[in-house]
C-alpha cells in the first residue's frame, strides 16, 4: 500500500512523465513503427453466434466451407483469385530487408494468396518470389516503373494508410542505403518524408481518369485496388467505387507501419470495428457489395476470430502487415537479449524505423537481415496463415455457412454499448443497435 | 503514316494499337480533350496529336516521341522514363511529375506543379510555370525560359532548376546557386534538344540548401554528460 501523497497521477502517468522528457530533450516527435498501442475498441468486442435450435451448424470436417475470392472480374482481363480471404499487406524493401520480403512471397505462395509491394517499388526477388503481387501506387512514386506495373497482378492506389490517414511515408536515413537510395533516387542517409498527396491528381474525379489511364497502361488486363485509411470510411469507400476502384482496402487506425510519428499513429482515423460497417454501408447504398467492388479489411488483424468477424461485417477479405511480421520472427523471444539492448524487450519492440531489427526484418543491415532464413520465415508465415483460416472456418461452419463470405451482421453481437453502436449489431442478449433501434 | 480519327476510334483502340506497334509514324486527329491518349508507350514510334488532350497525355512514357499539336490538360507525360514528349501549346498542372528520365518540351506555359518529385526528367518549357513548380523535385533539370510562380521548388532535392525570368519565390530549402561551365553545358545542350534559343548565361540557377534533408535532434542529456567527465 503506497502513502496517499505518493500515489500515480492518472493524467501524468510515468509513460506521460518519460514522454515529455524525452521531447525536452531532442526535440522531435517520437517516430517509430508498430501500430496504437493503446487500448482501443477491436473485434475482441464482437462475439459471433453460433448455431443452435434456429440455426443448422456445418460439420467441422466434413463439409465444405469455402474461403476463395475473385477479385476485379468484370474489369480485368486476368482478375485476382486467392484460396483464402487473407492477404499480405503493402510493405516496402527499405523498410524490410530483402529476405523478410522473400519470406512474405513464399508463405503467401504457399497459402495461395497476394503479396503487395510498398512505398520504394518492386524488386525483381519480390516478383520471382511472389506468385501474387500487388504493385502500390503510391503518392511519392519512388522507383515507380512502368514495366514493374504491367508485371504486377493487381495495381493498388494509395490514398492512405490506417496507422496516418493523411500523413505521407516516412523512412528514416540508417535505411536509406546505396540499394534503398537509388530505388528511390534519393541521397543515402536522408531521412525520407514522403508526399501525402499524389502528385498528379488531387480528388476523385481526378482518381477516376488517373485509374483509366492505369487500366489503359496495362491494356485493362489487371484489377485496381484504392487503399484508404480509415477516417470518413463511408465516403472514402463511395468515391473509390465511383473512381472505378475494383476492391477498396480499408485500414483501420490500428494497422501497422515502419515508421510514423507516435502522435499520428495513437490519435488519428478510426478503429476496424468502426470502418467496415462504415464502408459496407456505401457499397450496399451503390448495389456493389458482395458484387463488383470487394471490399478488405485491415487493421488490427491477428487470429482467425478478427478474420471472421471482418467478413461478418461485410468485408471480403482481411489483410495483415504486423501479424505476417511476427509469424516470421518480428519480436523474437530468443533476441531478447539484443532487443533489451536497444532499450526494449523481446514483446514490446517497436522500433521498426530504426533498422536495428535482431530478427533482421525490419532493416537493411546485411549481418541483422542474414539472420532470417527466408525459407523458414515462408514456412512459419504459411503455418500461420493456414491456422486463420482454419479457425475462419471453423467459425463459419459454427454458424451454418458454406462459405466464409455468408457470414453476415445478423451472425454477430456486440459485448459493449460502444462495439454494439460502431459495428450497428445488437448488444449481447438484446435486441439493441445505439442510434439505430 | 498511320492515321486514327478519335471520332471513329476508341481510346482503348488507339492505346492497344500504339502499345502493339514496334515502329512506325502515326498521327491522333480530332482527340477533342481525351484523357490517357498514347499513354504507356514503350516502343521506338513517333505519335503526333493534332488538337488539345486531357489529362496524363503519354503518360509513363517509355521510348519514341509524342507531339502534341495544342493544349494539354494535367499529368502530361507523368512518371516519363526515357524519350521525348513535345507540345506546341500550354498544359496545365503537374507536367512532367515524377519523370524518372526522357525530355519533355512545352513550347507554351506550364501550370503550377510542373515538374513535381521528378526524379531524372529533363523539362523544358518556353513560357512561365505555376506555382509550386519541381515541388519535392529529386533529380533531373528544369529549364524555364520565361517566370516562375511562386513557391519555386520548395522541399527540392537535387534536381537543378534554371530560370530565365523572374521567380515570385522561393520554396522552402531551395536557394539562389552559382551557374558553373558544366551548368552552362548542360542548359545549351537541353536548349538545342529541345529547339529553344536562348542564351544559357543568361538563366539563374536554383537548387537544394539541403537543410531539410535530416532531422535535427537535440540531445540536452548526452551534452551534459559529455561535460561531466
Ligand atoms: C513494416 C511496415 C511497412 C509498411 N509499409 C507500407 C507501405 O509501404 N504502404 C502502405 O500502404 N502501407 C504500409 N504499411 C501498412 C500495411 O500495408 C497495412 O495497412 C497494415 O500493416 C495493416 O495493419 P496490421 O499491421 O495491424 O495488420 C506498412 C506496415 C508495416 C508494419
Amino acid at each position: 500500500m503506497t502513502d496517499w501523497h505518493q500515489r500515480e497521477s492518472y493524467s501524468y502517468d510515468r509513460n506521460v512523465i518519460a514522454e515529455i522528457r524525452r521531447a525536452a530533450n531532442t526535440g522531435i516527435y517520437r517516430i517509430r513503427g508498430w501500430g496504437a498501442k493503446r487500448e482501443l475498441p477491436t473485434l475482441d468486442d464482437l462475439v459471433l453466434l453460433g448455431a443452435s435450435m434456429s440455426r443448422y451448424p456445418l460439420e467441422g470436417y466434413r463439409e465444405a466451407c469455402g474461403t476463395d475470392l475473385t477479385i476485379g472480374a468484370e474489369t480485368a482481363e486476368n482478375p485476382i483469385s486467392l484460396d483464402i480471404p487473407i492477404t499480405i499487406a503493402g510493405m516496402s524493401f527499405g523498410s524490410l530487408s530483402a529476405n523478410a520480403k522473400e519470406a512474405l512471397g513464399r508463405g503467401a505462395n504457399a497459402a495461395g494468396t497476394s503479396t503487395t509491394t510498398g512505398d520504394g517499388g518492386m524488386t525483381p526477388e519480390e516478383r520471382t518470389h511472389s506468385a501474387t503481387l500487388v504493385y502500390q501506387y503510391l503518392p511519392s512514386r519512388y522507383g515507380m516503373n512502368p514495366d514493374d506495373l504491367r508485371k504486377a497482378d493487381a495495381i493498388e492506389v494509395v490514398v492512405g494508410q490506417g496507422a496516418k490517414p493523411g500523413g505521407g511515408g516516412m523512412l528514416m536515413g540508417q535505411k536509406i542505403t546505396e540499394r534503398v537510395g537509388e530505388m528511390r533516387d534519393l541521397p543515402v542517409g536522408i531521412d525520407q518524408r514522403s508526399a501525402c498527396r499524389h502528385p498528379d491528381w488531387t480528388g476523385p474525379d481526378d482518381l477516376a481518369i488517373k485509374i483509366i489511364e492505369l487500366r489503359e497502361i496495362v491494356d485493362w488486363k489487371v484489377p485496381v485496388y484504392v487503399k484508404v485509411g480509415a477516417a470518413r470510411p463511408y465516403y472514402d469507400t463511395a468515391l473509390a467505387v465511383k473512381a472505378g476502384a475494383d476492391a477498396v482496402v480499408v485500414d483501420g487506425m490500428q494497422g501497422g507501419t515502419a515508421a510514423t510519428q507516435d502522435v499520428f499513429i495513437e490519435h488519428v482515423g478510426i478503429p476496424t470495428i468502426a470502418a467496415i460497417p462504415e464502408a459496407v454501408r456505401a457499397l450496399k447504398d451503390l448495389g456493389v457489395h458482395r458484387g463488383r467492388v470487394k471490399l478488405i479489411a485491415a487493421g488490427g488483424i491477428r487470429s482467425g476470430a478478427d478474420v471472421a468477424k471482418a467478413l461478418a461485417l461485410g468485408a471480403d477479405a482481411t489483410s495483415i502487415g504486423t501479424a505476417a511480421l511476427i509469424a516470421i520472427g518480428d519480436n523474437d523471444p530468443a533476441y531478447d537479449d539484443e532487443y533489451r539492448q536497444l532499450g526494449s524487450a523481446a514483446g514490446v519492440w517497436e522500433d521498426f524505423q530504426a533498422g536495428t531489427d535482431p530478427a533482421g526484418i525490419t532493416t537493411q543491415d546485411p549481418t541483422l537481415s542474414s539472420r532470417l532464413d527466408p525459407v523458414i520465415g515462408g514456412r512459419r508465415l504459411a503455418n500461420y496463415l493456414q491456422v486463420l483460416t482454419l479457425e475462419t472456418q471453423t467459425l463459419a461452419r459454427a454458424c451454418g455457412k458454406s462459405h466464409v463470405t455468408n457470414l453476415e451482421p445478423e451472425d454477430l453481437a456486440a459485448l459493449t454499448v460502444e462495439a454494439a453502436a460502431m459495428a450497428k449489431v445488437p448488444l449481447a442478449g438484446t435486441s439493441w443497435i445505439p442510434g439505430e433501434t | 503514316m498511320t492515321v486514327f480519327d478519335m471520332a471513329e476510334v476508341s481510346l482503348r483502340e488507339l492505346n492497344q494499337a500504339l502499345h502493339d506497334a514496334t515502329d512506325g509514324e502515326f498521327e491522333v486527329v480530332n482527340p477533342r480533350g481525351a484523357h490517357a491518349v498514347a499513354s504507356g508507350i514503350d516502343s521506338e514510334i513517333s505519335v503526333t496529336i493534332d488538337g488539345p488532350v486531357g489529362y496524363y497525355c503519354a503518360g509513363m512514357h517509355q521510348r519514341g516521341s509524342v507531339q502534341v499539336n495544342g493544349n494539354a490538360s494535367a499529368g502530361l507525360a507523368e512518371n516519363i522514363m526515357s524519350g521525348t514528349v513535345r507540345i506546341t501549346g500550354s498544359a496545365t498542372m503537374s507536367a512532367g511529375a515524377t519523370g524518372h528520365g526522357g525530355l519533355v518540351v512545352i513550347e507554351g506555359n506550364a501550370g503550377a506543379r510542373c515538374g513535381i518529385s521528378m526524379k531524372g526528367v529533363d523539362i523544358v518549357v518556353g513560357g512561365n510555370v505555376g506555382h509550386m513548380t519541381a515541388f519535392m523535385a529529386q533529380s533531373g533539370n528544369l529549364v524555364v525560359l520565361g517566370d516562375a510562380g511562386a513557391d519555386l521548388g520548395d522541399s527540392l532535392y537535387e534536381a537543378n532548376l534554371f530560370i530565365r525570368g523572374s521567380v515570385e519565390s522561393l520554396g522552402a530549402d531551395c536557394v539562389e546557386k552559382e551557374l558553373r561551365p558544366e551548368h552552362i553545358e548542360t542548359l545549351r545542350q537541353l536548349l538545342a534538344a529541345a529547339g529553344m534559343d536562348a542564351d544559357p548565361t543568361d538563366f539563374t540557377r536554383y537548387g537544394s540548401a539541403r537543410t531539410l534533408y535530416n532531422f535535427h535532434i537535440d540531445d540536452i542529456d548526452a551534452e551534459l554528460a559529455g561535460g561531466a567527465s
